[in-house]
């Protein structure tokens, strides 16, 4: 380092200075530095449902460091998957807290993904110019939708392996090639320690490294239009002498410092339901997943994991199998064209009219309703609840061009309303 | 494309997007072509297919109105040995107009198999034990009128993931979501009391 010369205009520069512009000349560290975090501006607005984007990527940290620990022990066969499982809870020092921080990880993500979606839905952060911001986020949500499935089968408990079997099969709906697509994803003619290997392989390797990728174009994408906020006003309209936003403040330190207490309060509640009821009482571990897979022996009651029990409502509400499949893909991918659906001229739900308020309520209500059903026995009463629900679930999208367009909206302000504490 | 553009700095325009489309199509082409290995090497390997070889079930010993399992390819093939009780109704117009696809027409089995009994011997049935909704295992409800299917239960199959039904021929009954019978493999006799599932028998 000796040999570095500082730079001509001061003598008495740091050498951790010094050392940081002989970066900068070679990488832009100080550069990414300042254009997303010291001086990226974020409206000053922002409100609780605003944690949930930085708890997602709090846990999806938390997934890789927990998951390539759990991968150090754990076996990818049929014949030692189990056991290998039983030997981290049981003989691996700390390994149970490995993986219990592992598996309420799982749910833990997709409650604040859950949440982070709807707080886009109250506050429009998916229209123009945020269309890519949302839709690399659905991507990610799907992503996260097949990283649960694969994960799943992993344990080889006999949940994992029904639930893989009646997921895998789904494919087989598909008119002509829908058997050999089923069996070529299997490749072999059931649910076999060919098709564990495999899902081990997409889970560890293939898509963490897509679910990255992902992450990264959601915040670059997200950084070059700006964050919207609970008022849907776009902070780079009003600009200060100094060229900044007049409701932004820069990221770091403002918004660091006040997601750290997020991040700790979350952290909290996180270890309490990873201590104290890591299987939440049969919804973040199914009690059939505590014993061994057994391709002969079905459990009683196959359900999925709460996160996908909305969809699986779905499913099991339309009498036809290939109706039943279409339904649930369409019901996750209408997602992706809510930007153009909606053709209010207003984002946030703050002035929008009740039109589209109680679309949203009857929609975030349709959706916890289906999820309760989706865990429940298929009896004629529930099954009858679940097509009424799906109905609402449906025309929430199939509706929104003309309830969005119909809906009474009031005048939006200049400049985002804010109330110093 | 005009001449100016052709002499823009010296640059062949025509020539260089010539170039570029036939490099991105070879491109393209190599990269398919590479693919078909990795794709391919999710079909089933040499060994999964001769694990998936014929088995031989006794059937000799199986009590009327009773039922075995047996393993082929990982799927569960039920055998039941079906009482003259359990096959006099089979053909009853009460119970065929409650079928989805009471002759089979849609439904996969062997030829020999296309039949109300659905069997190459009415007295032994030999189905597929995976649901043809998503492939849970359907379970033996063979008594009629069970107290949780209702009166009019003619003693079956039930499903216990989705609700779907099947009669004592896996045939599906309308209004549950599977939307075909219980499958039946390939199977034979090679005597009165061993069956092997996984070859077709000559008998059509």
């Amino acid at each position: 380092m000796s040999a570095t010369v500082p730079s001509p205009q001061s003598g008495e520069r740091s050498r951790l200075a010094a050392l940081v512009d002989w970066i900068d000349a070679r990488f832009p560290m100080t550069r990414m530095w300042k254009e997303h975090a010291s001086e990226y501006y974020a409206p000053k607005n922002f409100n609780f449902w605003y944690y949930f984007g930085v708890l997602a990527s709090v846990v999806l940290v938390l997934q890789i460091v927990t998951g390539i620990f759990l991968t150090m022990n754990y076996k990818p066969s049929a014949a030692d998957a189990f056991a290998s499982v039983e030997y981290i809870m049981r003989d691996v020092e700390w390994g149970w807290l490995i993986r219990y921080m592992h598996s309420t990880g799982a749910s833990a993500f997709f409650i604040v993904v859950y949440l982070h979606m709807f707080r886009g839905l109250m506050y429009g952060s998916f229209k123009n110019p945020r269309e890519l911001v949302w839709i690399f986020g659905m991507l990610i949500y799907l992503c996260l939708m097949a990283e649960a499935f694969f994960g799943y089968l992993l344990p080889w408990g006999n949940m994992s392996y029904w639930g893989a079997q009646v997921i895998v099969s789904l494919f087989g709906a598909i008119p002509g090639i829908g058997e050999s697509l089923v069996e070529w994803i299997r490749g072999d003619y059931y649910i076999s320690d060919i098709t564990l290997n495999r899902f081990f392989a997409l889970h560890v390797v293939a898509l963490p490294i897509a679910l990255i990728f992902l992450v990264i174009a959601h915040i670059l994408a997200l950084h070059e239009v700006g964050s919207n906020n609970p008022d849907g006003v776009e902070i780079k309209k009003v600009k200060g002498p100094d060229g900044h936003p007049v409701d932004g403040i820069p990221f770091h330190p403002y918004y660091t410092v006040h997601d750290t207490v997020a991040v700790v309060v979350f952290f909290a509640l996180f270890a309490a339901v990873m201590f104290f009821a890591p299987t939440m009482g049969g919804y973040f571990l199914e009690h059939a997943n505590f014993e061994p897979a057994d391709p002969l022996r079905t459990p009683e009651h196959i359900a999925p994991v709460w996160y996908f029990t909305p969809f699986y409502a779905i499913l099991r509400a339309v009498p036809s199998k290939l109706f039943g499949v279409v339904l649930m893909g369409v019901a996750v991918l209408a997602f992706f064209f809510v930007p153009w659906l909606d053709r209010s001229r207003v984002k946030s739900i703050r002035y929008r009219g009740w039109l589209y308020r109680g679309f949203l309520i009857a929609f975030a209500i349709s959706f916890l309703a289906l999820g309760y059903l989706g865990l429940k026995p298929a009896t004629p009463a529930y099954t009858n609840a679940a097509r009424v629900f799906s109905v609402v679930y449906f025309a929430f999208f199939f509706l929104m061009p003309w309830y969005t367009k119909a809906d009474q909206t009031k005048p939006v302000p200049e400049r985002v309303t804010y109330h110093a504490h | 494309m005009s001449e100016t553009d052709r002499v823009d700095h010296g640059v062949d325009s025509g020539r260089r997007h010539f170039l570029v489309v036939a490099t991105t199509v070879t491109g393209v082409a190599g990269a398919a072509l590479t693919a078909i290995p990795f794709l391919a090497s999710w079909k089933p390997s040499a060994r999964a297919q001769a694990l998936g070889a014929p088995v031989e079930a006794d059937i000799s010993k199986i009590d009327a109105g009773a039922m075995i399992k047996v393993m082929w390819r990982g799927m569960a093939i039920y055998i039941v040995h079906r009482s003259p009780d359990m096959r006099a109704k089979l053909d009853s117009p009460e119970l065929t107009s409650r079928l989805k696809d009471p002759d089979s027409k849609e439904s996969e089995q062997p030829p020999y198999a296309k039949n109300s009994a659905r069997a190459l011997n009415p007295e032994y049935l030999v189905l597929v034990g995976v649901c043809t909704h998503l492939g849970c295992a359907p379970i033996n409800r063979f008594q009629p009128a069970d107290p949780e299917l209702g009166a009019d239960w003619p003693g079956g199959f039930y499903c216990p993931c989705h609700g779907s039904k099947f009669d004592l021929s896996g045939r599906v009954f309308k209004d549950v979501p599977a939307p075909l019978n219980l499958k039946v493999p390939p199977y034979r006799f090679m005597n009165e009391g061993v069956v092997q599932i996984g070859v077709d028998s000559e008998v059509s």
